[in-house]
């Protein structure tokens, strides 16, 4: 294969943090990436908006808490952690409240991300 | 095109595997190239050795088999989504001294298979899990 700039990934993140495993799997596959020197986005978008919630407190259904692992994002080399303005303003997630530095793109920004990535992982 | 292939979606639960496998089957068919297929969360359900298929529904564990054995397409289940769906290869099932339960055309990797995969393919599509 011929050499190329490094591929550029967006994790598109569509579920809600305790409803699926694969929640998790979204968060884990990002930080896999970025541990193997990978440029990787995160877009949470629809029901994925709810893995922001600040305040999660999953010990009573038996899971790891997933806002943790989200808060520690900057410690990875995750590039930028996007999020979809619609869903947010949808489930009432105010970017004021979010544990973590996100960009707030309209759905003419979320369009243009996604053609600006290489491969799109679709969680 | 170089493809690769990430499923999620378990082997009967909804259409993405059987839709995976097949359009897996098609890019090869059509002149494509496949390196692999990596099988992530619920998705390690596709390397269960014992599935046992209706006669009148596709067998997709066949077609899966299928790929490795005469396209050499590598087939790998995410290790810490098979562990926990009780997928052991012959290794895992020996340190964990249980019953193999993976077929032999899989074998168990970690995310940096599917993270060298994606760096290394024109295209990965994702075949998702329902719900």
């Amino acid at each position: 294969m011929s050499e190329r700039d490094a591929t550029r990934t967006l994790i598109l993140i569509r579920r809600s943090p305790y409803g699926s495993s694969l929640a998790r799997a979204a968060i884990e596959t990002g930080l896999a990436l970025a541990a193997f020197d990978q440029p990787c986005n995160l877009l949470f978008v629809g029901d994925g908006v709810l893995q922001l919630l600040p305040g999660q407190d999953p010990g009573p259904v038996g899971l790891r808490n997933l806002g943790k692992l989200l808060q520690s994002l900057p410690l990875y080399d995750i590039e930028h952690v996007y999020v979809d303005n619609a869903s947010a303003q949808r489930y009432g997630v105010a970017e004021d409240d979010l544990p973590l530095q996100v960009d707030m793109l309209s759905t003419a920004d979320v369009q243009k991300l996604l053609s600006e990535h290489d491969q799109l992982l679709g969680f | 095109m170089l493809f690769a292939l990430l499923v999620t979606s378990t082997p009967f639960s909804g259409q993405g595997a059987a839709t995976a496998a097949r359009f897996a089957h098609t890019l090869i068919e059509q002149g494509h190239e496949l390196s692999s297929v990596f099988f992530l969360d619920a998705g390690v359900e596709n390397g269960a050795a014992n599935a046992v298929c209706p006669q009148d529904e596709s067998d997709i564990l066949g077609l899966w088999i299928e790929l490795a054995e005469q396209h050499q397409v590598e087939l790998t289940l995410c290790i810490a989504s098979a562990l926990r769906h009780g997928m052991l290869d012959e290794a895992e099932a020996e340190r964990y001294e249980r019953a193999a339960t993976v077929h032999p055309a899989f074998s168990i990797g970690g995310l940096g298979q599917l993270v060298d995969a994606n760096a290394k393919a024109d295209r990965v599509i994702t075949f998702g899990g329902q719900g």
